[in-house]
């Protein structure tokens, strides 16, 4: 019976680009002389270095290990050396540095030790779930989440339905498309493992329609065993179709809830390529640290998908793909809607790399013009937003109101500013929006912590003063206490001597009473003597 | 007549009593309004706005003392929550207490330290470590940017340096202004 399928609201129908990256299969890139490592490739914690500087790393051997629970180990793409521990270009729209560990790569490309996991059937989802955080897996779509969190249903949570989504609705890309249809079987693997994980109902693997050769080799992959609890499913290629809330509306008709997970209504979605790397984790007991990327866009001369280790710079795989090397081409990480322009051609690939792209600079950059309220952007909205009064608030920095119009709820898939006929770059406000918020809840948190710490040194002040006093009033008592002890051991003294002047003179009138009755020679000389 | 006057009557006795009763038993303790201005506040301690800490200050707001533009840390968002809160128009920082900035932390040059624990007692949220005679130090992340430490330091050795922004505390510049006149009128005018 072929799946219902439902509308979520919005949407663009754009032209795909697809065509130029998928015209060969996918090469694997040369290994570089250099791999830059960054420590946080993910949303969450960075993760914390274990090896020294000069030390030899074999290939997956770990390199950082999570100290936090959202954060997870990363891992050296290849043997080497470790050349530097320190700060260096990352793909991040801010152009900062972050730390990175270097590996100077020996060209051996030595694998470490590896444990595959065969049985992991028999396996606590717990003890899963582990498996796939040790190798480092998080969210390959794009966000980067630490896959092995989106695994946990919480107690007393059931999943109803696993969602894979190859449904890579962005313009452009196509690293998920070729890897469906090149390794449908590992994809098929994974969903498997993360079907046993979270112990799911219903598998999903959702794919654009755009796809047709993805579809039909993953078609052909499924036994027909696993046909009877995996559903191939095609919608419909309408942008941003492959967001995860937009995708189970999608499939299901349900919606996420705002400020709510997937898990809330007993759906869990992963990418296709996380599948993937959940199977080479627990079959062949790999770590991630290698990925499809797409290298594509205007500028680039061979446009193809290559498999690219973690750490590889852009200007490798650029130069591998006849990048016309000129000063005037935007290079962009991520699709050309919710992609950012990079700062240099230097920083690396990292887990959430799925496309570079490159294109001439536009010659002419709009202007932004008033805004005239024609509101095409609140109806291509995928969300239901009002992205109009989200702009006013933003601009005019009423963080409140704009939370109050669900500002969180926005996916800055960039379908309002594409359709704006004023060239307002409204996906800009509300990152905008959002990183001013979440600054001002910092801060919030820090006046806490500030307000708690100064309080408690008031007290602390306060109780030494109270204490000092006290010392300082105990000091005089005793003080007093031993003066009145003075007079008072003066007359003991008194007394004793008192006592023994007393006891002197009885011995004394004793002994004149004995002399008495003593022999006359002593007598005699006392006499003597008194005389 | 006489049975409309014994009904209000009896009322105004009823909800006299209700009130009576309401106002002991749902007392509030302490001020509420110093709580929620005291919240509002950013908790540098530094006095710049003449009181003796954050506390003291929105003490003096609440009784009515003092001006709600006299933070220079909390700045115009400051200002503007504190107009919100009690209802008043949000005026410009007043310059006499100094200029809003941008966030800035301390730190001790460990090479000039002599230990002479100065700054320790300064430092209103004991983020200074260090003994008689040891080496001090700054805990980063409990620094206020108060600066109140470096008056009392004997050799100089304490600078104050900006807040290093990270990918995480990084945030998206706000975008220029579109046009409020198309561009031909905007250039004739």
């Amino acid at each position: 019976m072929k799946r219902r399928l439902w509308h979520f609201h919005g949407g663009l129908r754009l032209p795909g680009h697809k065509a130029e990256s998928m015209q060969e299969p996918v090469h694997t890139a040369t290994i570089p002389p250099q791999l830059i490592v960054p420590l946080q490739q993910h949303i969450g914690e960075p993760a914390e270095p274990e090896v020294e500087v000069g030390q030899r790393v074999l290939k997956g051997q770990r390199l950082a290990h999570a100290t936090e629970y959202v954060s997870v180990p990363v891992h050296a793409p290849t043997s080497g050396t470790v050349r530097t521990i320190d700060d260096y270009p990352i793909p991040h729209p801010s152009g900062l540095q972050a730390p990175c560990i270097v590996i100077d790569s020996d060209g051996e490309d030595e694998w470490t030790e590896l444990t595959p996991r065969p049985d992991y059937a028999d396996l606590e989802p717990s003890a899963l779930r582990n498996v796939i955080r040790e190798a480092g897996i998080v969210g390959m779509g794009g966000a980067g989440f630490p896959a092995f969190i989106k695994l946990n249903a919480g107690p007393g949570n059931v999943i109803d339905t696993l969602i894979l989504n190859g449904a890579e609705c962005e313009p452009y890309i196509t690293c998920d498309a070729i890897l469906i249809q090149e390794q449908p079987r590992r994809i098929i693997d994974g969903m498997l493992i993360m079907r046993h994980a979270v112990q799911a109902r219903h598998c999903i693997i959702a794919l654009e329609d755009n796809q047709p050769r993805a579809y039909e080799s993953l078609r052909e992959a499924l036994s027909d065993e696993e046909k009877t609890f995996i559903e191939l499913v095609q919608v419909p290629t309408i942008y941003p179709s492959g967001g995860e809330k937009q995708l189970i509306k999608i499939l299901t008709g349900k919606e996420v809830p705002s400020h709510g997970l997937p898990l809330d209504i007993n759906t869990v979605c992963h990418n296709v390529g996380t599948a993937a790397a959940v199977a080479d984790a627990i079959h062949h007991g790999k770590p991630l640290i290698s990925r499809y990327v797409t290298v594509t866009g205007e500028a680039i001369g061979q446009p193809s998908n290559l498999d690219v280790l973690i750490g590889t710079p852009f200007s490798a795989l650029l130069e591998q793909c006849g990048w016309r090397d000129d000063k005037d081409h935007e290079l962009i990480m991520g699709g050309p809607l919710m992609g950012f322009n990079v700062a240099t051609p230097g920083v690396p690939v990292i887990k959430t790399t799925n496309c570079i792209l490159s294109w001439p600079r536009a010659a002419e950059q709009h202007t932004p013009m008033p805004c005239i309220r024609c509101g095409e952007c609140a109806r291509v909205c995928p969300a239901q937003l009002l992205p109009q009064q989200l702009y006013w608030y933003a601009r005019a920095k009423n963080f409140d109101r704009v939370q109050d119009f669900n500002l969180f709820d926005c996916i800055e898939c960039g379908c309002c500013a594409y359709v704006c006929p004023s060239h307002i770059p409204l996906v800009q406000y509300y990152r905008f929006a959002k990183t001013e918020i979440w600054a001002q809840e910092r801060e919030k948190r820090k006046a806490d912590l500030a307000r708690e710490r100064h309080e408690f040194r008031q007290e602390r002040l306060e109780r030494k003063k109270r204490e000092d006093e006290e010392r300082k009033q105990r000091k005089k008592e005793m003080l007093k206490k031993s003066q009145g002890d003075k007079t008072e051991s003066d007359d003991n003294k008194k007394a004793t001597i008192e006592a023994a002047k007393a006891r002197a003179r009885a011995r004394r009138a004793e002994s004149a009473s004995t002399d008495n009755t003593a022999d006359d020679a002593t007598v005699k000389n006392d006499d003597k003597e008194e005389s | 007549m006489f049975e409309a006057i014994i009904v209000l009557a009896v009322l105004a006795v009823v909800f006299g009593l209700l009130l009576g009763f309401a106002s002991v038993r749902f007392k509030v303790e302490g001020d509420p309004v110093v709580d929620q201005i005291d919240a509002i506040l950013p908790q540098t301690q530094c006095g710049q706005c003449t009181y003796a800490g954050c506390r003291p200050y929105a003490e003096a707001i609440a009784k009515g003392e003092a001006d709600i533009n006299q933070c220079p840390p909390g700045g115009e968002v400051v200002i503007q929550q504190l107009a919100d809160l009690l209802g008043v128009d949000p005026k410009p920082l007043n310059e006499e207490h100094g200029e809003h900035s941008e966030k800035t932390v301390v730190y001790i040059d460990e090479n000039e330290c002599i230990g002479c624990t100065l700054c320790i007692q300064a430092c209103p949220v004991d983020a200074i470590v260090g003994a008689a005679k040891q080496m001090h130090t700054v805990i980063e992340s409990e620094c206020t940017g108060c600066d109140l430490c470096i008056e009392p330091c004997p050799v100089d050795c304490i600078h104050i340096k900006p807040v290093e922004e990270t990918p995480q505390t990084w945030k998206w510049p706000a975008p220029p202004l579109p046009l409020e006149k198309p561009p031909r009128e905007a250039s004739s005018s």
